[in-house]
């Protein structure tokens, strides 16, 4: 549009409606509208996402940060001599004769006395009912330290023992002295003796490292459950991912990709893969039950099982990431190889393979990450199974019965034990966390190694 | 002899192989390998090769048939007479593996020697006893012949393991000294490893194959088991699901295939909508900067596990869904439904269809574009009359491997759709689907010998159809659509 057209009056007996070139007309004030509509659809839709995106972070770490901080009792016990261990050897083998519920009423007594010591009016609380402020662990962790350290024996010593559920609940806010009337686990009156013993410095809430470390406990005890044997099942399954899906993802890519001729084989070979990336994971789990467990019969819950499936659903993403960065690989090279007398496999495995090796590592962390994260088909092969023995060192340790952390979420959710939610909430985090740093860790490989031709 | 003893031995003899090739290689030219056809190296290699991959695919192999055959043998003893009714053949088989285990257990503890093992069979009160005292506990009282079996098992697959050692051993030595005997100057070991090495490339690639023909030989084998206990035509067409472990179940699979509809139905209605329209803005309108952003904040959501969603699904969108909608309009109570399901479900699906949209809208070539501007079409014009209809066979091919995943996904559902079976049109009431139904009748059982544990591998394979159905549709439209503008 130039000046001289727009500063021409538009007596023109064609021009419709008479309007002026400037000033837009009805129909391009209704073109315009829809084209600022639709734009701004658009960006809706994208904030939307985001939005999304932000509400399922904050809801997960919303719910779950608490998990890793966990209510003390500060119990000063002294440990008796003449009730732990009667021989006086400090033998470990006599000491396991007492069982916790010697150290039980131990550490009754001493909470009692703590109180009394510290002028805690106790009201007409029975010494039981004081006692189970305590969670039902306390006398077994008490036990395990004594039996690990029998020197502690006759000293005094303030064993942080885990409160129960209820009472740590109630300084986290999701136990109220309305839902502690009308709970059968704890009343007020308890509830109003841990607020004194908080005052008086008996009861703290500190950062728990037994949730990452400790293994899952039963459902009445959810103050005790931690993440150790799923950690370490989810490490095993990876490690077993990682040892068959790297090299028979190469292998398979460097076939498909170097030496594969054009024929029916490799076609039906792509169609696979291709198809294999998109089979639900559930159907992988009922393939692992039926496969590896009825018919080859590996053991239920066990980490090889679980990390065979996982390769099988892995390897058609590293065998993707794998031939894409073969495929990035510049032809000058084989062929200056190819030139110099070198053997298609010397020209693969001498250049080519080396070139494409950070692209390759990328696609496999990103492809265990995808594993790591993966629970429908552990649900099948019997990993929700309530697993309380750390799995052995490998290669024996495959075998045992272990969780996996994604499992691990899903069996706390099942539990009632309110707590166990935030538990699962917490767990998530650790996953994710793993997640990140594995991702991270991609983008690292990428960004140190990636060349360009 | 065990698997892991022998698969040490195996890597000790390749190690060794590779240099006493090496080094007679070297030794027929004194020194000088230019008199040898190969670099050195690879006469070693072809000794190592032929001496542990034969013998360890035949490990392989015998780990994986040895307990079949065994299987086969044992089940074979057991007679009719020792079927308790209301028993099955399946359940006495899980009796003497049971049974075979604690013996083991008895003997590793040094509970018991063999001799003593022996002289219990008889006595199958004692051998209970001594069984539980070890930690297997078991129902019923043994029977003698049960017992007996259980020792057959255990002396069978003693010798299985003894057998395998000699004869994967026998292997590797007899491949380890071929190969060596072979080695001479004019050997082309180089062609040899070569040919070798492809052909294990080859192997590795088929296993693709393999794990296909896995999946369908299982869910075949099994659903045809199903089916021989319960009549196709009441599991096709039955309206209800209601599995009694007892027996006298109604295991019709259409309140779950409407389920898995109706939550999937769902997803799409969030998924596809934003999913599109946040396409078209990040690659028609958004500015780079917010692209750079945009883009891989909405990837995350693909990366992220479904068992998260499925928390997200469970802890505060069915609640808030429930407070907010349900309870208000009257139309239910609880937190888990369609609507929880279908909402998180769909907010994990948004990734999917806008990074495929993306990717097809940026295939539309820009001449199309700058034909529509030069008519004068505004840009939302030009992308709804011009860049979405040269688009739409990809965008459909996107929509529809999204409803596979949604079919098929699994934890969401789990945690946020219910567990009740039932055909009902209310958004907000609990329903199931089949993947759910997979998960609760397979759960902690592997004794496949009722209808009701069986019926998840008729479940899954109606699942496998369906998805890999929706799958070659999308990908022959996408594959269609590709070639019209290369």
């Amino acid at each position: 549009m130039t000046d001289l057209s727009a500063a021409a009056p538009s007596s023109s007996p064609h021009h419709r409606g008479g309007a002026s070139l400037i000033a837009p007309d009805a129909r391009t004030q209704a073109r315009n509208a829809a084209e600022r509509r639709f734009r701004r659809f658009g960006l809706s839709a994208v904030l939307l996402g985001l939005v999304a995106l932000v509400v399922l972070l904050a809801s997960v770490l919303g719910n779950g940060v608490s998990a890793f901080r966990q209510t003390y009792v500060i119990l000063p016990v002294t440990l008796e001599a003449s009730v732990l261990d009667k021989a006086g050897n400090r033998n470990p083998d006599e000491m396991k004769k007492v069982t916790t519920l010697g150290y039980g009423k131990l550490m009754q007594e001493a909470l009692i006395a703590a109180l009394a010591e510290r002028g805690i009016d106790t009201g007409d609380l029975k010494p039981k009912e004081i006692m189970a402020l305590l969670s039902k662990e306390a006398p077994a962790d008490l036990r395990d330290a004594v039996l690990a350290d029998p020197s502690l024996i006759g000293q005094s010593i303030a064993f942080p023992a885990f409160a129960t559920s209820r009472v740590d609940g109630y300084f986290k806010g999701r136990v109220t002295m309305d839902s502690a009337a009308r709970d059968a686990n704890i009343s007020p009156a308890q509830l109003q003796l841990a607020d004194a013993m908080r005052a008086a410095g008996l009861i703290e809430t500190r950062l728990n490292p037994g949730f990452l470390t400790r293994p899952d406990a039963s459902e009445l005890r959810p103050e005790a459950a931690g993440l150790g044997v799923a950690i370490l099942g989810s490490a095993y399954m990876m490690l077993v991912v990682l040892v068959l899906s790297l090299p028979i993802g190469v292998a398979a890519s460097i076939y498909l990709e170097e030496l594969a001729p054009k024929n029916r084989w490799t076609d039906l070979i792509e169609i696979n893969i291709a198809n294999l990336a998109a089979v639900p994971s559930i159907v992988f789990g009922i393939l692992a039950l039926a496969l590896f467990i009825n018919i080859a019969g590996l053991p239920q819950s066990a980490p090889i099982v679980g990390g065979l499936v996982l390769t099988l659903m892995t390897l058609p993403t590293i065998i993707i990431a794998t031939r894409a960065s073969l495929k990035a690989v510049p032809p000058s090279i084989r062929d200056a190889a190819l030139g110099v007398g070198a053997s298609r496999m010397q020209t693969i495995f001498h250049h080519v393979l080396p070139l494409a090796m950070p692209g390759i590592l990328t696609g496999t962390i990103l492809g265990l990450a995808r594993a790591l994260g993966e629970s429908a088909p552990l649900l099948l092969i019997g990993m929700v199974a309530f697993v309380r023995d750390f799995p052995a060192a490998p290669p024996a340790g495959f075998f045992d019965p272990a969780s996996a952390l994604p499992v691990q979420v899903y069996s706390w959710t099942q539990r009632a034990d309110p707590a166990f939610a935030e538990r699962a909430s917490g767990a998530i985090i650790v996953l994710l966390v793993f997640l990140l740093s594995m991702n991270a860790l991609a983008i690292l490989l990428r960004r140190r190694f990636e060349r360009r031709w | 002899m065990n698997a892991g003893l022998l698969l040490l031995l195996l890597a000790g003899l390749g190690a060794l192989g590779f240099l006493a090739g090496r080094a007679r290689a070297l030794s027929l030219v004194r020194g000088d390998a230019r008199g040898l056809h190969s670099l050195p190296g690879y006469y070693g290699q072809t000794v190592a090769l032929f001496a542990v991959v034969p013998a360890f695919l035949l490990l392989l192999g015998w780990l994986l048939l040895q307990p079949v055959l065994v299987e086969r043998s044992i089940t074979a003893m057991i007679l009719p007479a020792d079927i308790a009714s209301g028993s099955s053949r399946e359940l006495v088989m899980a009796d003497v593996r049971r049974i075979a285990e604690g013996m083991e257990r008895l003997v590793a503890t040094g509970a018991l020697n063999e001799g003593e093992l022996a002289a219990l069979v008889p006595q199958p009160d004692l051998l209970k006893d001594r069984l539980s005292a070890a930690g297997v506990a078991l129902a019923a009282p043994i029977q003698p012949h049960i017992a007996e079996a259980a020792t057959a098992w255990r002396a069978e697959m003693a010798l299985g393991q003894g057998l395998m050692a000699l004869s994967v051993l026998a292997v590797a030595v007899t491949g380890f000294l071929w190969s060596l005997w072979r080695v001479a100057p004019g050997f082309r070991a180089r062609n040899v490893v070569e040919r070798f090495i492809r052909w294990m490339l080859i192997a590795a690639s088929s296993i693709a194959i393999l794990t296909t023909i896995g999946i369908i030989f299982s869910l075949v084998f099994e659903s045809w088991h199903f089916f021989q206990l319960y009549p196709a035509r009441d599991f096709f067409l039955s309206l209800t699901w209601s599995p009694k472990f007892g027996g006298g179940s109604d295991l019709g699979i259409w309140p779950l295939l409407w389920g898995t509809l109706y939550v999937s139905f769902i997803a799409l209605l969030v998924a596809v909508p934003v999913g599109l329209m946040a396409a078209i803005y990040l690659s028609e309108y958004a500015t780079p900067a917010l692209r750079a952003v945009a883009k891989p904040a909405i990837e995350v959501l693909a990366g992220i596990p479904s068992i998260v969603y499925g928390l997200f699904a469970l802890m505060t969108v069915g609640p808030f869904l429930r407070d907010w909608f349900a309870r208000p309009m009257g139309l239910g109570d609880s937190s888990s439904s369609v609507m929880t399901a279908g909402v998180v479900m769909g907010i994990m699906l948004i990734p999917y269809v806008s990074s495929l949209s993306d990717d097809i809208i940026n295939a539309v070539p820009q001449s199309l574009r700058d034909g529509s501007y030069g008519l004068g079409a505004t840009q939302s014009e030009t992308i709804r009359q011009v860049v979405f209809p040269a688009a739409l066979p990809g965008i459909v091919g996107a929509i529809l491997m999204a409803a596979s995943r949604a079919i098929g996904e699994t934890m969401i559902v789990v945690l946020g759709a219910g567990a009740a079976a039932r055909l009902d049109l209310n958004p907000f009431e609990a329903m199931t689907t089949v993947t759910v139904k997979i998960v609760s009748q397979l759960t902690g059982d592997t004794e496949f010998a009722s209808p009701e544990t069986l019926v998840a591998f008729a479940l899954g394979l109606t699942l496998f159809v369906f998805t890999l159905g929706l799958n070659i549709l999308a990908l022959g439209i996408v594959r269609k659509y590709r070639e019209q503008y290369e």
